[in-house]
C-alpha cells in the first residue's frame, strides 16, 4: 500500500529540462485505489502548476491529503511549499497575477470551478501564519472575530467558543484572567497559540500552517507541536516546515519538494519530488534527492 | 625616504591634505548658513506671536473677556468676536463631517480595492483638487455653486419645516451665501490633504494582518474593519485634525461666499462670518481699535491652528513610528 | 488514530448566504461613490473656468491695461498688472523661499542627525506648513509694511514665509533618499562635507528638490490672503518690485469677484483661467521633472 502512495511528478534521468505534463511518470499499477484505508481524502490535487503573471512558480503537482493526518511539506527555499500550501485555501488569489492551473479538490468540490467563493473556502480550510500576527484588538476580541463575522453575536455563545477555542490552543488558563487585554501584548509564543485559537474558533475542516514556529524559541515550539497531535484527533492539518526533525515529529506524511532549474533559460520552478509515509521519506527515500536532503547533504 | 610620504594612520579627511585639526573656513562657514537656515523656521515662528500680539494687544487690553462676547459694532466701538469663532467652527465642523467621509473613502478605495495601476490616475485627479487655488474655488462658488444650490437650500428647508430637530439646522436660506456652502466648498478643498496622508496612515498595514483576516474567510470590508481599522485609526485621527486646522484657516473661498454676515444663528442656511473672512474682507478700511481686533482674531487664528497642528503632527508621527519599531 | 469518516457529500463552497455579501458590495460602491463626489466639482469648476474664461484670454487680455469694472465688453480690459505683479512677486519669493529652504534642509539631513533641534526644526517645520496663510500677511504687515509701506517685496516676503516649511520638507524627503555610499565615495577622496553636499548630494537629488520647489511656486501663486496687506491691490502696473503697492492674479480675481458688474466678473474669469493654467503647467512641469530628472525616489 505504501509503494501505491507514492506519486513521483519530476522525472529523475534527465533534471536539467523542465518536465512537461505529458512526462508524468506514475508508477502506481492502472488499477490501484487512490487511496488507503487511513482515512478519506480531504484533498486531491491533480497537476496543478501555479503562475505568477508569466513566471511559472511550482510545476505539475499531484497529491492527496488524507483526513486526521499531519502532512509535512518539506524542502529547500523557494522550491513552492507555500505556493502549493496556499493554494488549499484559494489565498494566492491575493497575489496579483497569480494563476492556478490544474485541479484541487477539497470533498469531492473542485475548488477552483467558477461560482466556488474564497470566503467559504477560507472558512472550512484556516491558516496559520510564519510570523504570529494577532489583531490589534483584545484576545477576546480575536478569537470572536470569526465567529463574529460569520453572523454570531449572541454574548454568551461567544464566550463558550472563545474558551473552548483558547483551551484548544492550550492558551486559556495564562490568559482566563486578562481577556480583554490586547491580543498585541503576549508573547512570540503566546501569539502564535492566540493565532491557532482564533483559526479554530471558527470550526474549520482543515488547519494549513505555515511555517509556524520558525519565529519562535524552542520551548513554544515545543508547545505547538505538542498542540498539534491533540488537535490532529479532530482536523486534518497540513504544515510546511523547513525543519526536519519537526516533520518527523508531528506528521504522518511528509512530502518533498525541490527545485528545478532549466540551464538553458534561467528560470526556476518548484516540484514535488516524493510523497509518503514520514518514516518512509526519511529512512528509506526513493528518489536520490531527497536522500541528499534528508540526510542534510543538500540545504 | 621622501619626508613628503607619511602615512596618516588617523586618517584625517581634510581638503588641501592640511594636517591640522581645524576645519577649513569654507566648510564651517556653509554648516553656520545651513544651521541658520534651519533655525529661520523657528525664528519665523517666533516672530509671527510676537509681532501679531503686540497689534493686537490694544483689542484685548480695551475689550479684555469681552472680545468672547457677540457684540460685533465697529462703528459703536464694539469688538466682541463670538459670531466669528462661532462660524469658523461650524464651516470647519461642517467640512469636517463632509471631507472626512469622503477621504477615507478613497484612500481606502485606493489601498484595498483598486488594482495597482489605477491607483496613479485616482491620486493624480485627487491631486488636480488642490492646485486648484482658494480664490477660484470663491470665484466659482460665489457666482456659479451658491446661486445653484440656493434652490437646493430652499427645497429643503419647505421640506423640514416644522420638524423639530431638522427644521432648527435648515431654514431656508437668504441667498446661496451661507455657512453651509462656505462648509462645502472647504469640503472640496481639505480633502486631498486628509485623503493623502489617511493613505499614507492606511498604508501601513501590514500585509500579514490583512491575510490573517482574509484566512479566517472575512469578505473585504469585513477584513478593513477587522484588521486595517484598529491599525489606521489613530493616524486617520491625526489626518482629520489637518484637515480641521486647514478648514478654519482657509481665508479666500470662505470669505466669498459665506455671507458676510456677523450673526450666531443655528440655522446653516443663513449667511454667517468666520475669522479668517472677516480679516480679509475688513482689514483694509479698519484702523486703531478695529484693526488691532482683526489681528487679535488673526492671532486667536494662529494660536487654535498651531495647536491643532501639533496635535496632529504628533499623532500621526506617533502612528509612523509605531509602524517602523514593530 | 484516525476516525473512519462517514462518506460524506461534496461541500457547498458557494458564497454564504445572507447580508454579508451585499455588506461588502454596498461598502465599495459607497468608496467608488466617494471618488465620485471628488470628481464632481473638480469638473464642474474646471468646466466652468474654460467655459467662462477662454473667451476672455486673449493676447490683448494678458498684456493690456485694465479699465473700470463697469465697463464691457469684458475682452477690452487687460491683465497685465495682475500678470506682471503675480511673476515678480512669486519670482521673487522662489529667490527667497527655496534657496533657504534647501539649506534648512541640507541642515536637518546632512548636519543635524538625530540631535534633538532638528528634530524640532522639522517638526515645527510641519507644523508651519498648517499656519493659515491669511496670518502670514498679517505677520509681515506688522513687521514690515508699518514701517516700510505697501511693495511687492513684502508680499513676496509673505510668500516666502508660506514656501519656506513646504521646500523644506521636500527637499529634505529629497536629500534622505541619496544614498550613503555616495557620500562616502566623496568623502573618501578627501572632500569636506559642504563640498560634499554641493558637488553630489544636492545634484543627486536636484531633480526632486526642484519638482517639490514647483510644486510650492504653485501654491504661492495662487495664494490671495498674505497678498491683502502686504501689496494693496491696486489696478496699475508696477514693475518695482521693491516700493508702491501692486496687484497679482489672485488680488484681482477676489477684487474682480466681489464687484456686481458682469464686466469685471468675465474679467475675473479670464484671470481665473489664467492662474489656473499657470498652476497647472508648473504642476505638470514638477511630474515630467519627478518622471525624468528624479535619480532616486520613494
Amino acid at each position: 500500500m505504501e509503494q501505491s502512495e507514492q506519486n513521483i511528478v519530476a522525472q529523475t534521468e534527465t533534471t536539467t529540462e523542465l518536465p512537461k505534463p505529458a512526462a508524468l511518470q506514475d508508477t502506481r499499477p492502472a488499477d490501484a485505489p487512490v487511496r488507503d484505508t487511513s482515512g478519506a481524502s480531504v484533498f486531491e490535487s491533480k497537476n496543478v502548476s501555479i503562475y505568477y503573471s508569466s513566471f511559472r512558480a511550482v510545476t505539475d503537482v499531484s497529491l492527496n491529503i488524507y483526513e486526521n493526518e499531519i502532512t509535512a511539506f518539506i524542502g529547500p527555499s523557494g522550491c513552492g511549499k507555500t505556493t502549493v500550501l496556499r493554494t488549499l485555501n484559494r489565498m494566492n488569489d491575493l497575489v496579483p497575477g497569480a494563476r492556478v492551473e490544474g485541479d484541487v479538490h477539497y470533498r469531492g468540490a473542485s475548488l477552483y470551478a467558477p461560482g466556488v467563493s474564497p470566503i467559504s473556502v477560507r472558512r472550512r480550510i484556516g491558516m496559520v501564519f510564519q510570523k504570529p500576527n494577532p489583531f490589534p484588538k483584545s484576545i477576546y476580541d480575536n478569537v470572536a472575530y470569526g465567529p463574529r463575522i460569520n453572523g454570531i453575536r449572541n454574548r454568551g455563545k461567544l464566550d463558550e467558543i472563545v474558551e473552548r477555542s483558547l483551551r484548544q490552543a492550550a492558551l486559556w488558563d495564562e490568559v482566563k484572567n486578562r481577556l480583554n487585554k490586547s491580543g498585541l501584548g503576549l508573547s512570540g509564543g503566546q501569539a502564535q497559540r492566540l493565532c491557532i485559537a482564533r483559526t479554530l474558533a471558527v470550526e474549520p475542516d482543515v488547519v494549513l500552517m505555515d511555517e509556524p514556529c520558525s519565529a519562535l524559541d524552542p520551548i513554544a515550539t515545543g508547545r505547538i507541536e505538542d498542540l498539534m497531535h491533540e488537535i490532529k484527533l479532530q482536523y486534518t492539518i497540513v504544515i510546511v516546515t523547513h525543519n526536519m526533525q519537526q516533520a518527523t515529529r508531528v506528521s504522518d506524511r511528509t512530502a518533498f519538494y525541490s527545485v528545478l532549474r532549466d540551464e538553458k533559460s534561467d528560470t526556476r520552478t518548484g516540484v514535488l519530488v516524493e510523497y509518503g509515509r514520514t518514516a518512509q521519506i526519511f529512512e528509506d527515500p526513493q528518489d536520490s534527492r531527497t536522500q541528499a536532503y534528508v540526510t542534510g547533504r543538500m540545504g | 625616504m621622501s619626508s613628503d610620504v607619511k602615512a596618516d594612520p588617523a586618517g584625517t579627511a581634510g581638503s588641501a591634505g592640511t594636517l591640522s585639526q581645524k576645519r577649513p573656513l569654507g566648510d564651517r562657514g556653509f554648516q553656520i548658513l545651513a544651521l541658520a537656515s534651519g533655525l529661520l523656521v523657528l525664528v519665523i515662528l517666533v516672530l509671527i506671536a510676537v509681532s501679531t500680539s503686540q497689534q493686537a494687544a490694544s483689542w484685548f487690553s480695551t475689550e479684555g473677556l469681552k472680545i468672547f462676547t457677540n457684540n460685533w459694532d465697529p462703528a459703536n466701538n464694539q469688538y466682541g468676536a463670538l459670531a466669528f469663532i462661532y462660524g469658523t467652527a461650524v464651516t470647519a465642523l461642517i467640512a469636517i463631517i463632509i471631507a472626512v467621509p469622503v477621504s477615507v473613502g478613497i484612500a481606502l478605495l485606493l489601498t484595498e480595492v483598486v488594482p495597482h495601476r489605477w491607483s496613479r490616475p485616482i491620486v493624480y485627479v485627487v491631486d488636480l483638487l488642490a492646485v486648484i487655488p482658494s480664490v477660484v474655488w470663491g470665484l466659482w462658488g460665489i457666482l456659479v455653486f451658491a446661486p445653484w444650490v440656493q434652490h437646493i437650500y430652499a427645497s429643503i428647508a419647505s421640506g423640514v419645516n416644522g420638524v423639530p430637530v431638522l427644521g432648527f439646522f435648515f431654514g431656508p436660506p437668504t441667498s446661496g451665501a451661507s455657512f453651509f456652502t462656505a462648509g462645502i466648498i472647504l469640503a472640496f478643498m481639505i480633502t486631498p490633504i486628509v485623503t493623502s496622508l489617511s493613505r499614507e496612515v492606511i498604508a501601513t498595514v501590514p500585509q500579514i494582518d490583512k491575510e490573517g483576516a482574509y484566512a479566517l474567510g472575512a469578505t473585504r470590508w469585513e477584513m478593513i474593519t477587522g484588521a486595517v481599522w484598529p491599525h489606521s485609526q489613530g493616524g486617520v485621527v491625526g489626518a482629520v485634525l489637518l484637515g480641521l486646522g486647514r478648514a478654519m484657516g482657509e481665508t479666500i473661498a470662505a470669505a466669498l461666499v459665506i455671507g458676510s454676515s456677523a450673526t450666531i444663528t443655528s440655522r446653516l442656511f443663513a449667511p454667517g462670518y468666520n475669522m479668517p473672512a472677516v480679516i480679509a474682507n475688513q482689514f483694509g478700511e479698519a484702523s486703531g481699535v478695529f484693526r488691532s481686533a482683526l489681528m487679535g482674531l488673526g492671532v486667536l487664528l494662529f494660536v487654535f491652528t498651531i495647536i491643532i497642528n501639533i496635535l496632529a503632527r504628533g499623532i500621526v508621527e506617533r502612528s509612523a513610528r509605531r509602524k517602523r519599531g514593530a | 488514530m484516525t476516525a473512519m469518516a462517514a462518506p460524506r457529500e461534496a461541500p457547498d463552497l458557494r458564497e454564504p448566504k445572507g447580508w454579508r455579501r451585499s455588506k461588502n458590495r454596498i461598502m465599495t460602491v459607497l468608496m467608488v461613490l466617494a471618488f465620485v463626489l471628488t470628481i464632481i466639482p473638480l469638473g464642474f469648476v474646471l468646466f466652468t473656468v474654460i467655459a467662462k474664461g477662454a473667451s476672455i484670454i486673449s493676447w490683448q487680455f494678458l498684456t493690456g491695461s485694465p479699465i473700470p469694472p463697469n465697463v464691457l465688453p469684458a475682452g477690452f480690459g487687460g491683465m497685465w498688472p495682475a500678470v506682471l505683479g503675480t511673476l515678480l512677486i512669486t519670482g521673487l519669493a522662489t529667490l527667497m523661499a527655496v534657496p533657504l529652504g534647501v539649506l534648512g534642509a541640507i541642515y536637518l539631513n546632512e548636519y543635524g542627525g538625530r540631535n534633538w533641534l532638528s528634530a524640532l526644526i522639522g517638526f515645527m517645520s510641519d507644523v508651519m506648513t498648517g499656519v493659515p496663510s491669511i496670518v502670514m500677511g498679517l505677520f509681515i504687515f506688522s513687521i514690515w509694511v508699518l514701517h516700510f509701506g505697501y511693495s511687492g517685496l513684502a508680499g513676496a516676503f509673505a510668500l516666502g514665509c508660506l514656501m519656506l516649511p513646504v521646500v523644506i520638507r521636500s527637499s529634505y524627503e529629497m536629500l534622505r533618499l541619496v544614498p550613503d555610499p555616495l557620500r562616502e565615495a566623496s568623502y573618501a577622496l578627501g572632500a569636506t562635507k559642504a563640498r560634499v553636499t554641493m558637488t553630489v548630494v544636492l545634484p543627486a537629488a536636484l531633480g526632486g528638490i526642484v519638482s517639490g520647489a514647483l510644486l510650492a511656486i504653485a501654491r504661492a501663486a495662487g495664494e490671495t490672503a498674505p497678498l491683502l496687506f502686504t501689496i494693496l491691490t491696486v489696478t496699475t502696473a508696477n514693475p518695482n518690485v521693491f516700493s508702491g503697492a501692486n496687484t497679482s492674479l489672485p488680488s484681482q480675481i477676489f477684487s474682480n469677484a466681489s464687484q456686481p458688474y458682469t464686466g469685471a466678473q468675465d474679467r475675473g474669469w479670464g484671470a481665473a483661467l489664467t492662474l489656473i493654467a499657470i498652476c497647472f503647467i508648473l504642476m505638470i512641469a514638477a511630474r515630467i521633472v519627478t518622471a525624468r530628472f528624479t535619480r532616486y525616489s520613494r
